[in-house]
């Protein structure tokens, strides 16, 4: 069976700049996938370019193995939530959500509205235009006018950035349950690392219009293939040439155990653990995070750094 | 062809063939020969515009603009202090947009009208005086230039105002307040902070007033009573009475000249105020 | 100084408002002079003895009622099909004839029905002034509906196709209603300007299609006369309560 999506050397050039240069990707069947990436690195256009609002200069877009690269957005199975939800401000709930339906002339209109009312939490606030509805509705407005279709695949630009940060954490949890309870495949763009990395099965990290890595959440945390990624997705300590991440490093007092020698410069509180900032003998600084109960370092103290050899990241040469 | 092809196209057939058309058309009749029963004849010829540099018709394109700038001052005196007052107001900023807006938006010929009723002979102000004491015979308001001054900057008034409100409001209070908290008076702080910001919004005004001032020829028509002439009034006259339609419209043709510069100059202006 | 600003707007406003106000009143002077006599409707009553008032009324009306719905239907497209894509040609022949003097817009209007007509045998009418008010009004009908369209989001399009609506669809069930507003409001504009212009109007007008503002025009400057304090009084009075009460239903 063909993949659900299939993205083949991708290109797309604007005047004065290239935003996606070269991109292949191949998206597998309910799936929830991720591009993840700084703000300019192409993923939105990648986004547009599946979505059917821009044409790509170079390379195809298929889904369900069919290349879909001169349909209009209409003529293609996906739909988007965009990320300030773009919801019609003169239609209420029902009738954004209805919107759809209506130009597919679907049948059982009805029933199918109350289901994706009801899939979001929203009955009994049908009859509310956006303006009259939080933040957190109107996202669950734009799910559901975009679910009731049944897409192929559904398109998700930024859908958590417009939300407040304390929103933002349990909707995450929702997205992803609702994603496994409708088994359609979701594909989100983000730039915030703890979004993909706690939402995905699979995500692609992309920097300047090409996709860096491609796997699982683990495998790009734990064994990037790039210094970008490596970076991107976390803090990491450049020590000999291998990375190791702030919270795998572990700082002794005594040199019992064998470890880079180093000397605390200083330390960030943070609530849930503390950052420990040192020097190496090399003159490079490092970052240790630590539990709070494991870190009365003092600025001046004489430590030792060290770590599992499973931590380590070594990028290919 | 594409959906936006097909709503564009009513109005590119109707300013091809009702304005562009009609201006082709005047721009020919301006390099002909008057007919001998008026209209146009050939041979072809730019004598008309030569006629332009007649001293006679200089002087009138001369008053036209004199009178036209003169009348684009007084609205910015005037509109100035109101659309900043109306900036700084809290509470009624709207109910003041719309007391500006309202006799704009009713009608020209009304509120020209209103004028000839004001200042004729018998009209209110010199009935008032002459009920007063203050005179013995009707003193001579209508029927000159001040009557048509007046009438230019009434009728026109609106134009001045909002644009300069718009820039005024669009101005830092926070500027104002540094402004004042580093010493400077409040009149200080309108001439040295106030104004050079809002200089985008006065220099849109006074081109918004001035083109149509320049091109006017209802407002000295009726006011002016034939005694002031401006560009606008010579021209109707060209194709009307004296029946010179080649000289008409060269006359046209100089003055959509200078409006097409001031209105090139204007949209130049918005784009760098929009920045 | 801020008081003294106050002080000064009351004058501004005055300023504005008072002659139109004076006007309306001595509408109501039973005297032809502008000493007051007694309270009187006998101007009023002499507007709807006039046939030629009357007559022109009703032309300018029919002419108002079709340059409106033209120049509303063409400027709204217009204004859509710019604000997908600009044009440079279009765009800067409206602001030319935004800015082109009324009465050089009216003598090449002439000009060119005169031309015409040599041809086609026609004769100047109530329909030459429709085609020449909607020729005018199209550019303020663009400017007030674009003003409009740079608040609609175009993610709301892209929404609309991304749902399966095509591109008429888009236009029709998602910025057509955001547009409504700027819409009802570029069609009084229409109308305020296609019913009080006299300039445009009086050349391309036929004999027999005088309008109101010709009349007007003709009987001031015979010189002033109550009825057209009456006529001015009404003018302003009907238009000012339909700005008033579109502006209510806009913020409604």
């Amino acid at each position: 069976m063909a993949p659900i999506l299939e993205l083949r050397r991708l290109v797309k050039h604007f005047p004065g700049h290239q935003a996606v240069r070269d991109i292949s990707l191949v998206i597998p069947h309910g799936s929830f996938f991720s591009l993840l990436g700084p703000s300019g690195c192409g993923k939105t256009t990648t986004l547009r370019l599946i979505a059917g609002f821009e044409e790509p200069t170079s390379g195809d877009v298929l889904l369900n193995g069919e290349i879909v690269n001169q349909r209009r957005p209409y003529e293609r199975n996906v739909s988007t939530v965009f990320q300030n939800y773009a919801l019609f401000p003169h239609l209420t709930a029902r009738q954004n959500v209805e919107f759809g339906l209506k130009r597919h002339k679907a049948p059982d209109i009805d029933r199918r509205v109350k289901e994706a009312l009801d899939l979001v939490s929203l009955t009994g606030k049908e009859s509310r235009r956006p303006a009259q509805l939080s933040g957190g509705e109107r996202q669950r407005v734009a799910l559901a006018r975009s679910l009731v279709l049944q897409p192929d695949v559904l398109l998700l630009d930024e859908p958590l950035a417009a939300l407040d940060p304390k929103l933002r954490k349990q909707m995450r949890i929702e997205l992803k349950a609702m994603q496994r309870r409708v088994g359609i495949t979701f594909l989100l763009v983000t730039h915030d690392q703890e979004e993909a990395l706690s939402m995905s099965d699979q995500l692609a990290v992309m920097n300047e219009g090409r996709v860096e890595q491609v796997g699982t959440p683990e495998d790009v945390y734990l064994r990037p293939q790039s210094r970008f990624v490596a970076g991107f997705l976390g803090g990491v300590n450049w020590i000999n040439g291998v990375g190791i991440r702030p919270e795998s490093v572990r700082l002794n007092r005594t040199a019992a155990c064998q470890g880079t020698p180093a000397t605390v410069t200083g330390s960030v509180f943070l609530g849930d653990c503390v950052q420990v900032l040192v020097r190496l003998a090399t003159g490079e600084n490092a970052v240790a995070q630590l539990a709070r109960a494991d870190a009365n370092f003092k600025p001046g103290d004489a430590v030792h750094l060290s770590w599992n050899a499973d931590d380590e990241m070594t990028l290919p040469s | 062809m594409k959906l936006r092809e097909w709503f564009l196209l009513p109005a590119r057939a109707w300013m091809a063939v009702l304005f562009a058309a009609p201006f082709a058309i005047v721009l020919a009749y301006s390099l002909m020969t008057r007919g001998d029963i008026g209209g146009i004849a050939p041979p072809w010829t730019a004598e008309s515009y030569a006629r332009l540099i007649d001293p006679l018709y200089l002087t009138i394109l001369w008053r036209s603009f004199v009178m036209a700038a003169v009348a684009t001052a007084l609205c910015l005196l005037f509109a100035f202090p109101a659309a900043l007052f109306i900036s700084r107001s809290t509470s009624h900023r709207n109910l003041y947009l719309q007391l500006v807006m309202l006799p704009f938006w009713t009608s020209f010929l009304v509120r020209t009208y209103a004028w000839l009723f004001l200042l004729r002979d018998t009209g209110l102000i010199n009935t008032l005086l002459e009920s007063l004491g203050l005179t013995h015979a009707p003193l001579p308001l209508l029927y000159n230039d001040g009557a048509v001054l007046l009438g230019l900057v009434y009728g026109y008034l609106p134009f001045m105002v909002l644009p300069i409100y718009a820039t005024l409001e669009r101005l830092d209070p926070a500027l104002v307040e540094a402004a004042a908290d580093l010493g400077a008076r409040p009149m200080t702080t309108v001439f040295r902070v106030i104004v050079p910001l809002s200089k985008p919004g006065i220099v849109a005004g006074s081109i918004l007033v001035f083109i149509p001032c320049l091109g006017a020829y209802l407002t000295p028509d009726l006011l002016g009573g034939g005694r002031t002439v401006m560009v606008g009034n010579l021209v109707q006259n060209q194709f009307t009475t004296a029946r010179d339609w080649p000289f008409g419209s060269a006359i046209s043709m100089a003055l959509m000249l200078i409006v097409t510069l001031l209105l090139v100059l204007f949209l130049r202006k918005e784009s760098e105020s929009l920045v | 100084m801020k008081r003294w600003l106050g002080v000064y707007t009351v004058g501004f406003f005055a300023f504005l408002h008072l002659p139109l106000l004076t006007l309306a009143v001595f509408s109501f002077n039973s005297s032809k002079f502008t000493r007051w006599e007694h309270f009187s409707f006998e101007w009023y009553a002499a507007i709807f003895k006039d046939p030629q008032i009357l007559e022109g009324t009703w032309n300018s009306v029919i002419i108002a009622f079709w340059a409106t719905i033209l120049s509303t239907v063409i400027g709204t497209l217009c204004a859509y099909g710019l604000w997908k894509r600009g044009s440079r040609v279009l765009t800067s022949s409206l602001y030319l004839s935004l800015v082109t003097p009324e009465i050089v817009t009216g003598i090449s209007l002439l000009a060119l029905f005169q031309w015409a007509f040599r041809w086609l045998h026609w004769q100047l009418g109530l329909y030459t002034v429709v085609l020449a008010h909607v020729a005018f009004s199209i550019a303020y009908v663009v400017i007030v509906v674009s003003a409009r369209l740079r608040t609609v989001s175009p993610a709301l399009e892209e929404a609309a196709m991304d749902l399966g609506a095509n591109e008429w669809q888009a236009f029709w069930y998602v910025t057509l209603p955001a547009l409504a507003p700027g819409i009802v409001a570029a069609a009084l504009l229409a109308l305020t300007v296609s019913f009080d212009d006299y300039v445009i109007t009086s050349m391309v007008a036929g004999v027999d299609s005088e309008t109101l503002p010709m009349v007007i025009y003709a009987m001031a400057r015979r010189g002033a006369s109550p009825v057209i304090n009456a006529i001015s009084a009404l003018i302003t009075l009907i238009f000012g309560a339909l700005i008033l009460i579109s502006e209510r239903v806009r913020e409604a």
